[in-house]
């Protein structure tokens, strides 16, 4: 089986016991990789509404058939799949850097933690050997200063780390695993799922050959995707980066501003992609095989931040600037830095903390609630103060430190309003009152609101379609967009260099069979998008969630635009909302309901989970 | 036979390197058909963030790894420069390991013999990794050229300061 190890690494956290089982190829072919292997193995290791922080709730780590091989951004990528504790539902975060490159030359697609180590504990994984040691040492420390503990204490300095920080230990809901010092696989939490099991880290040595099917056209493959990475398809990632979005977004009017109060910040362009580059990026690095390095590493010279050195793009900016009305560049840096010193998901900690911030200025939340603490919009003190409140969860930090949604249930008096969030994730920067594509797409993204599980903002803001207006068709562009990401991240590939994939499908198809040996036609890769997408569908039912969970925030519908400008007066009205809805279901083949008929089961392969839908169809 | 000053070797220029690896990955198919970070020849290291430089063979003048052979398995090759094994000779021992400054020569994982980069000596269009490095951090150089260089860039520095001054 080229492509695969062939193999799932199998730890039970509370006996210690460790076991290899067999990849089949039919499992392989079927879910592909990275999150559509991980969300089966999840599913079929897991019990119906088990609770996110049990010892009975799996947590997933998967590479895919790209994974360690030359093709450009493929080495990379990882991915963490679990029950999510913000959302309840399937929680899963991809990541690249060179860690899912070591899974895999240790031998294996997927490995699957059950169980509660007794200790502090982490995962020492080189090739056959496999340990779990003693993490006392290192417990509290953040995922940076664990990496070099680990690496000093194994007394090899290639060995690949991912870590939890003290978010992750004290089971924070907005939580990441942060690989590699600067990457994060960010969303849904599961550096608490991680923290939960007692476990601080993985770290892991792989040392094996990886070999492709067809490595002469292989190899001529990378060739041409190296000169696509030359060209227009990576011109923004190379120079300004997702930064870029910054001023283009705010041109439309869709750069959400100060928690949605605004679509439009005044200052931007003092938080750009440009002053960015010009001021504060000391150099642009890559992760393994890829050949357009994206990621700005930004480094502070002088000032009451002096030295500190962050990874900075378009959405921590964007959560840690404009949606707090921070317009100080420097400060939103020393945000960044320090939400991955606490392991702290950027987008959720910046929500939360807009969220908090208009809480205070409604009077919702007091100076003396907050601990003295200034939240008003704008003031750079209060967001870092905010930062470190939630990173060690103390105060007012121990409301805040599982986002928005539980933030909100316990603070009352309406504030579930200004909670921007769907089904528990905060959102990310796309205002979505002014692009209906990206609402759908958000609405139904399986893990809550997010941009990364369809491209549907991209038909927004390239203005292919009138993004200010609800309409039939949504939902086969969302669906389309949805499989094809859902592919991107089960190969696993990288989403930001996708337009180097002149044909998607075509592209994909090609590079699968290059590399295993297995002939997978577009229509079939295709179909294994969209069965992907309708697993993590079946989990979600089966979790419970249902149509209802398909919303929006009470912002986005209830709140108009009130910029001036080409979105002024906009919202997403429950009945564009509820017409986006049905055309979107109808694309899928599913009920009314959002629930996948049998049929669509039966063409996809996924008869044995029929037992979720039983009784649901109709 | 080439002169000293004509000798070539692969100089990575820290300015451009990008950690990657892709020199590596390049590395690994050329001479032992498949991808494995641990075959290479060339090696990335990342200090931090924003430091980030592979490794190879300088082909020194006076080669300290061949100096530190007890057992006279490697040799410098006159023509080129190159550090060339003798297989049967070598036990493994890690000496020129210890003695290289640069940890540019090393232990093969399978072969259990010392392999160190030979400038891709078989392949006509020279060092595969220079060719692959998409950031072109990499050359082929001699060290007269590096530094002409060095030299060009330190007064052009010098000339764009005073430049600075008078405007």
């Amino acid at each position: 089986m080229l492509g695969y190890a062939g193999k799932i690494l199998r730890v039970n956290l509370s006996t210690g016991k460790i076991t290899v089982e067999k990849l089949d190829e039919e499992t392989a072919k079927k879910y592909i990789g990275g999150i559509g292997l991980g969300m089966k193995l999840w599913l079929a290791n897991s019990k119906a509404g088990v609770d996110a922080f049990s010892p009975e709730n799996p947590l997933v780590l998967a590479v895919g058939p790209v994974s360690a091989t030359m093709f450009p951004t493929g080495g990379n990528g990882h991915a963490f799949i679990s029950k999510s504790p913000e959302t309840g539902a399937v929680g899963e975060a991809v990541s690249h850097g060179t860690f899912g490159a070591e899974i895999k030359r240790a031998g294996y697609d997927a490995i699957i933690l059950v169980g509660k180590a007794e200790r502090p504990s982490y995962l020492w994984i080189d090739d056959e050997s496999v340990q779990l040691l003693d993490a006392e040492k290192i417990w509290g420390k953040s995922p940076a200063e664990t990496e070099d503990a680990v690496k000093d204490e194994l007394g090899d300095y290639y060995v690949r780390v991912a870590s939890i920080g003290l978010a992750g230990e004290k089971l924070s809901k907005i939580a990441n695993i942060i690989n590699e010092k600067t990457r994060a696989a960010g969303r849904t939490g599961l550096g608490a799922v991680m923290g939960s099991k007692n476990l601080k880290a993985f770290a892991v040595r792989g040392t094996k050959d990886i070999v492709v099917a067809k490595p002469e056209e292989f190899i001529e493959m990378v060739k041409e995707f190296h000169e696509r990475m030359k060209g227009p398809a990576a011109q923004k990632y190379r120079t300004l980066g997702s930064a870029e979005n910054v001023m283009i977004q705010n041109a439309l009017h869709c750069l959400p501003t100060r928690n949605y109060n605004n679509s439009y910040f005044d200052h931007a362009e003092r938080v750009s992609g440009e002053i960015l580059n010009e001021r504060y990026i000391a150099k642009i690095i890559a992760c393994n095989s890829c050949a357009m390095r994206c990621e700005h590493e930004a480094v502070i010279h002088d000032g009451p931040y002096k030295g500190t050195m962050a990874r900075m793009e378009y959405d921590n900016i964007w959560a840690l600037g404009p949606n707090c009305g921070v317009d100080k560049l420097d400060a939103i840096i020393k945000a960044a830095d320090l939400c991955s010193y606490y392991g702290l998901d950027a987008t959720s900690t910046g929500v939360t903390v807009s969220f908090v911030m208009d809480c205070h200025e409604k009077g919702i939340l007091t100076h003396d609630e907050l601990g003295g603490i200034d939240a008003h919009f704008g003031n750079e003190a209060a967001l870092l103060q905010l930062i470190e409140k939630i990173g060690k969860r103390e105060g007012i930090g121990e409301i805040l430190a599982d986002g928005v949604k539980v933030a909100a249930a316990k603070i009352g008096k309406d504030s579930d309003k200004l909670a921007q969030n769907i089904k528990g994730l905060e959102v990310t920067g796309y205002d979505l009152r002014c692009l209906k594509t990206a609402a759908l797409g958000f609405a139904v993204s399986f893990r809550g609101a997010d941009h990364n599980r369809s491209g549907a903002y991209a038909f927004d803001i390239s203005g292919k379609v009138d993004r200010l207006k609800a309409e039939k068709g949504r939902g086969k562009l969302v669906k389309d967009s949805e499989d094809i990401y859902a592919l991107i991240d089960s190969l696993i590939i990288c989403k930001n260099a996708r337009g180097t994939l002149f044909k998607e499908l075509p592209d994909m198809s090609k590079l699968y069979k290059l590399i295993t040996g297995y002939e997978m036609t577009t229509d079939e890769l295709s179909l294994a998008g969209e069965r992907i997408n309708t697993l993590a569908r079946l989990i979600n039912i089966r979790e419970g969630l249902s149509r209802k969970d398909d919303t929006l925030p009470w912002k986005v519908m209830n709140q108009p635009i009130s910029d001036d400008g080409p979105g002024k007066g906009s919202v997403v009205t429950q009945e564009e909302l509820d017409l986006l809805l049905d055309d979107y279901y109808l694309a899928r083949g599913w009920t009314l309901d959002g629930v996948p008929t049998k049929d669509i089961l039966t063409k996809l392969g996924l008869d044995d989970l029929s037992g979720i839908i039983e009784g649901k169809e109709d | 036979m080439v002169k000293i000053h004509d000798r070539k070797f692969v100089s990575v220029d820290p300015e451009k390197c990008v950690g990657c690896q892709i020199c590596e990955y390049a590395c690994s198919f050329t001479k032992e058909k498949c991808f494995n970070p641990l075959k290479s020849r060339i090696r990335v290291v990342r200090v931090n963030q924003v430091a980030n430089m592979s490794v190879t063979c300088r082909l020194c003048e006076e080669p300290a790894c061949v100096a530190a052979c007890p057992r006279n398995a490697l040799s410098q090759s006159e023509d080129t420069g190159n550090i060339v094994l003798d297989k049967d000779k070598c036990n493994g021992c890690g000496w020129c390991i210890e003695a290289c400054d640069y940890g540019a020569i090393m232990l093969h994982p399978e072969t259990k013999v010392v392999y160190v980069c030979d400038l891709c000596k078989d392949k006509p269009d020279g060092p595969q990794c220079v060719k692959w490095c998409p950031e072109e951090a990499l050359t082929l150089v001699t060290s007269d050229v590096l530094a002409q260089k060095a030299r060009i860039s330190a007064i052009k520095k010098l000339f764009q300061e005073s430049k600075e001054k008078i405007s």
